[in-house]
């Protein structure tokens, strides 16, 4: 359905994609990662047709982007990031005036149609309103359903869910959903469990160049797991017993207080946990020490290969600091994921592409 | 072209719901307006003086197309100078800023149907605008004959020459994000063309006449004496062409440099 052949794109003397080929099969929903200035808001142009690549082939449908670029803009709809709306229109107005241009000659094939993604988008209340006065939350939608107005086979969206409150980023992810199916639809985001939640293949960019593409479960497949540990122990005791447990790949001691400590465990992925559980209890009993505290953390496998391929496709052997430092932030909210993805980006030492990496 | 129909309208909305367009039309309307009455009084008084002085020294020539129509035409022609400028600035300049021309750039539209649909927005505003001046005719026409034949080749010599401004203003406005950029930088170049014929002056060698060849203002003097020559109406027409096409090479420009 998409299909990118080689493609390279420089912007005077730098090269913001370089070598870059992928197929997206009809029907999926396939997310683009990678840190800022990656190069996925460029490659998601070249496919729209916004622009040509410097070398290569995007083909959209069949149809190539660049010598037949009014039949891919015919079957593809598109939502920038910045989603720049012309905001002296009222929302309706708006879309009746895309659809339009997209082709929808008859008043009330348009009318049907507006109605009809404005009800998918959730927008129906906002119709009269104009587009200056709304929210971020509300103009995202729009954008959105500007980008259905021509019943488009691909669907390019560029982050989504940026700037969007919690309750609207799960309406939007819903809402994609339900899009998949019939149309073939590439994201772009650097929330992972966003990915990881919605996309059935993941493409991982860095640098312009394609690292990884791959399913997801293809792609998290032998990561390492993390237990969160306090014990009240005896440090350098504990430490050593706990790694006799079987399955620990590394540790750390995270804290020491009062005679409590915190330990960070890596287990292997595909561990038994119920059985190492027992076993750390029995352990524990046996040298009567008493266990505050064990979280085996609802993992975020995605996260860590990203991280993996990231940074070791910037910085090589020296990745090991940007990793374990991440090992640490990890859990909880999908913002603070997607930070420490970054600053573990940052983190990375010697980056000679430092400038392409800032947040 | 039902492309360029639609892009028409969004444009033409986007300059009425705005202030742009009001304001133009009304200082636009108000400067010819005082213009027109100034002419008017001149005449008047003119004939007043001329009928004593006819006694003495014989008739003169005394016509309303002389008195009233050329120099309002003229000075139509300088105000129009300055206002398509502020017309055409927005055009692209606007779109550039806040980003909207990556999703037109992404809409089955051609560049030549965005450009045509601005341009002719454009001047679609022009020509509301110099509609709106007829009443001056309308008003010549209570007290006597006006020369119609002068009046109509004015007026067609004024809209291609405003064509031709906001040609070149739609061109300056597909090279920057900054509409006062663009404002200044078209209305220096229609300066430019308007003044360069100064500098020949009266002479005939061959560079002297190139130069006034390429003067708008050269070719503005025959409609305004109610002339309508096809070498000045070839002049607009190419100088419009010519702004056209280099927009269009701005805008395939624009997406490669990205």
């Amino acid at each position: 359905m998409i299909r990118a052949e080689n493609i390279s794109k420089k912007y005077g003397a730098h090269l913001a994609l370089d070598n870059l080929s992928f197929e997206v099969e009809k029907g999926e929903i396939c997310g683009f990662l990678g840190p800022n200035g990656a190069g996925k808001t460029t490659m998601m142009r070249i496919l729209t047709g916004y622009m040509p690549p410097s070398a290569g082939r995007a083909t959209v449908a069949g149809f190539n982007a660049m010598e037949n670029p009014m039949e891919v803009k015919k079957r593809i709809g598109y939502l920038p990031e910045t989603t720049p709306l012309y905001t002296d229109m009222r929302v309706a107005e708006y879309l009746d005036f895309v659809a339009e241009l997209k082709g929808l000659t008859s008043r009330d094939e348009r009318r049907r149609k507006v109605a009809d993604v404005m009800e998918s988008a959730m927008i129906t209340d906002r119709q009269r309103t104009l587009i200056k006065a709304l929210s971020k939350g509300y103009r995202q939608r729009v954008g959105l359903a500007q980008a259905l107005l021509n019943d488009p086979e691909a669907l390019v969206l560029d982050e989504p869910s940026i700037g969007l409150d919690p309750k609207q980023i799960v309406e939007i992810r819903s809402l994609i959903r339900n899009l998949a199916g019939k149309r073939t639809i590439i994201l772009s985001s650097h929330i992972l469990p966003e990915v990881q939640m919605i996309c059935s293949r993941v493409l991982i960019i860095n640098n312009g160049r394609l690292v990884a593409s791959d399913t997801i479960s293809g792609l998290t497949a032998g990561n390492v797991r993390k237990v969160s540990v306090r014990m009240i122990c005896p440090a350098a005791e504990a430490q050593e017993a706990l790694l006799r447990t079987g399955g620990v790949l590394r540790m750390e001691k995270r804290e020491e207080s009062n005679g409590v400590v915190f330990f960070d465990l890596f287990l292997q992925e595909d561990l038994d946990l119920t059985l190492w559980r027992r076993k750390l209890l029995e352990m524990v009993n046996q040298k009567s020490w008493d266990l505050v505290d064990l979280l085996c953390s609802a993992a975020v496998p995605l996260e860590e290969t990203y991280i993996r391929l990231i940074s070791s496709d910037l910085t090589g052997p020296e990745m090991e600091d940007g990793k374990e430092q991440d090992g640490e932030v990890a859990g909880s909210s999908a913002q603070e994921q997607s930070s420490a993805s970054q600053d573990s980006n940052n983190l990375a030492p010697g980056a000679d592409n430092g400038e392409v990496m800032k947040p | 072209m039902r492309t360029v129909y639609t892009m028409v309208k969004r444009e033409l909305r986007a300059y009425f719901h705005s202030s742009i367009a009001y304001a133009i039309i009304f200082m636009f309307l108000f400067i010819s307006g005082y213009f027109f009455f100034a002419g008017m009084n001149a005449y008047g008084l003119a004939s007043f003086e001329m009928s004593k002085m006819a006694q003495r020294v014989g008739p003169r020539e005394l016509t309303i197309a002389g008195f009233v129509v050329a120099p309002l035409l003229g000075n139509m022609s300088v105000v129009l100078l300055m206002m398509a400028p502020l017309l055409t600035m927005r055009l692209f300049s606007e779109e550039k800023k806040n980003g909207s021309i990556e999703l037109l750039f992404t809409w089955p539209v051609t560049d030549f149907q965005m450009v045509m649909g601005k341009y002719l927005a454009s001047l679609a505003v022009v020509a509301i605008m110099l509609g709106l001046t007829l009443p001056y005719v309308g008003f010549i026409w209570l007290h006597t004959t006006p020369p119609w034949s002068h009046i109509l080749s004015g007026y067609m010599g004024l809209f291609m020459l405003a064509a031709s401004f906001l040609s070149l203003g739609l061109f300056f406005s597909t090279l920057t994000e900054n509409q006062i950029v663009s404002a200044v930088l078209s209305f220096g170049a229609l300066l430019i063309f308007w003044v360069m014929g100064w500098t020949a002056g009266g002479n005939t060698d061959w560079l002297s006449e190139l130069i006034k060849y390429f003067s708008i203002l050269e070719h503005f003097q025959n409609p305004s004496r109610g002339v309508l020559d096809t070498r000045d109406v070839v002049y607009y027409f190419s100088f419009i062409v010519f702004f056209l096409f280099l927009s269009l090479r701005a805008l395939e420009a624009e997406k490669i440099g990205g």
